[in-house]
């Protein structure tokens, strides 16, 4: 392009804000101070990088231009902006410039490829909005998995070398991972030579179930330390024989109660009624 | 040729394994061990793995073989210290080491050793009571 | 779709080449930030592998890999021997199967530790053995 119509949009810098602030007012995607601010600088920003690339839509003259929006779009998605609102943003300024353009050109044809650039250029933006509105979105659904994982998984201290690991919920074999990770690491740092994983709050044994209840076990042992499986409802104990699971090799108890006394036989405690 | 090595603390043999085992490195320790335990009528032996951070089946095969082949020969091999991503693998892997007797760290095994040989010596009073 | 990003080969002819091996994998599973535990089960699956390499094959040839599949990094090792193949690989998969003076629990053990396993053998012609382990996985 000759005359670099896109890099003369900086000449009208301040009209372009006030028409593009009307029409943000307009579709009411707008939250006052804060946006006026990003939307100023934004707008220096962008009309800068649009004189210096002449028109190249893929200038690196844009990179720092695109920095600027993943943070004004993660920031407007933190205030409660949906995607749709951030891309309307970015719609509203296409508007404004092209506005601007058609009142200081009049040869169509320059008027035409100006606003195809244009166009090409702030598509590319709304575009890298939505992709980092989404990887914020996937941030936060991984670090839930995390948190989850991490919560539904509590080792409680019951008493001096005796842990607790109540599971909630089913048991596949990625949270038996977690859970065997988090028992065996308690058994290493409290020094604790009995475990007790209290299956109460599962739902349903089946044989898949059981063999990962056998490999905690199992893992238990070859650490130097005994585990005892309680909260053995009577379906489970149903459904585990009728399955024909051999649990005969582990310790089973119906409640935490008789396992947490079975844990005192075991480091040889008696629990005595003060007369 | 590289040796893994084995103390000798009064009754029992104290073996620290501070280096990632090779095949030929493990199965020099269960000659070792075997060899000492019988020169010096050891009653027990104690293998503290927690520096080991991996343990295929060819270790917990020798592991396996050393608390058999101690236990033939009168003395009780207790493994101590082992890391819990290495206790999952081996269950993940179908390996148990049966046989072999764990214990959280030395203390806890040391303890063991030695409740061990104490009822040991109570088991036989009581089969010797029970011919009388 | 899988992408390898890192690359190196190492030539695995005598046992004192394993330790190195293991040690070389594990640098690329700490690179990713795959937790301790996936890392051990990554370096016990490379051990059993290795020695199938060394014991069946006569040594060989291992590539460690860093991989991505778009959501998740991962390592991948691959394992080639020109030894003599083996005749029955759905035999081999099976738990307690062994022609070898170990426990029988080598290819299918090794299996369980990992997210991705693949044989691919000829008699004759030797085997290659590709593993994948993914960070999350």
């Amino acid at each position: 392009m000759q005359n670099n119509l896109l890099g003369s949009l900086k000449e009208h810098q301040n009209k372009l804000l006030t028409i593009w602030s009307d029409l943000l007012q307009a579709n009411g995607s707008t939250d006052g101070a804060t946006e006026e601010e990003e939307s100023k600088e934004f707008t220096a920003l962008l009309l800068d990088a649009l004189e210096r690339s002449n028109g190249n839509a893929n200038s690196h003259e844009f990179e720092k231009v695109h920095d600027l929006l993943i943070g004004i779009s993660s920031s407007r998605g933190r205030r409660g902006f949906s995607p749709r609102e951030n891309a309307q943003y970015l719609i509203a300024f296409k508007e404004a410039a092209s506005k601007i353009l058609s009142e200081i050109e009049s040869d169509p044809s320059n008027l035409y490829s100006a606003n195809l650039q244009l166009s090409t250029i702030l598509d590319n933006m709304t575009i890298l909005t939505f992709e980092s509105y989404m990887k914020g979105r996937e941030d936060v659904i991984s670090r839930q998995i995390d948190e989850i994982s991490e919560i539904s998984t509590p080792v409680i201290r019951v008493w001096d070398g005796v842990v607790a690991l109540p599971i909630i919920g089913t048991l596949d074999s990625s949270r038996t991972q977690v859970v065997m990770e988090n028992l065996l690491q308690q058994i290493v740092d409290t020094g604790s030579s009995i475990a007790i994983l209290d299956i109460s709050g599962v739902p349903a044994v089946d044989s898949l179930v059981a063999q990962h209840l056998i490999k905690t076990v199992s893992a238990t042992r070859l650490m130097g330390a005994e585990c005892i499986i309680s909260g053995i409802r009577p379906e489970i104990a149903q459904t585990v024989v009728h399955l024909g699971i051999d649990l005969t090799g582990i310790i089973t108890k119906a409640s935490l109660a008789s396992a947490l006394q079975t844990a005192f036989d075991m480091l040889q405690l008696t629990v005595v009624k003060r007369k | 040729m590289e040796r893994i090595p084995i103390l000798k603390m009064g009754d029992f043999l104290l073996v620290t394994i501070q280096v990632d085992l090779y095949d030929q490195l493990a199965e020099n320790l269960e000659s070792d061990l075997i060899n000492t335990i019988n020169k010096h009528n050891s009653k027990g032996v104690l293998i503290d793995i927690s520096a080991v951070s991996i343990i295929d089946s060819f270790m917990g095969r020798i592991l396996g073989n050393i608390a058999v082949m101690s236990k033939i020969m009168d003395a009780q091999t207790v493994v101590v210290g082992m890391q819990p991503a290495v206790a999952i693998t081996l269950v993940e892997l179908g390996l148990s080491l049966n046989g072999v007797i764990s214990a959280l760290n030395v203390e806890k095994g040391m303890d063991l050793l030695r409740a061990k040989m104490y009822n040991g010596d109570n088991e036989e009073q009581v089969y010797d009571n029970s011919n009388q | 779709m899988t992408t390898a990003t890192n690359k190196e080969e190492l030539f695995i002819v005598k046992e004192q080449d394993v330790v190195p091996l293991r040690n070389r994998v594990k640098d690329y599973g700490v690179r990713i930030g795959m937790s301790i535990l996936n890392q051990t089960k990554l370096i016990t699956a490379t051990s059993e592998l290795v020695r199938n390499l060394l014991k069946y094959g006569g040594g060989g040839k291992v590539i460690i890999e860093s991989v991505n599949n778009g959501r998740d990094n991962g390592v991948r090792v691959t394992f080639i021997d020109k030894g003599p193949g083996i005749k029955d690989v759905a035999m081999a998969m099976q738990d307690g199967y062994s022609t070898g003076k170990s426990l029988g629990l080598g290819l299918p053990g090794t299996k369980r530790l990992v997210n991705e396993f693949d044989i691919q053998t000829e008699l004759g012609n030797g085997t290659t053995v590709t593993i994948i382990k993914w960070k999350n996985g």
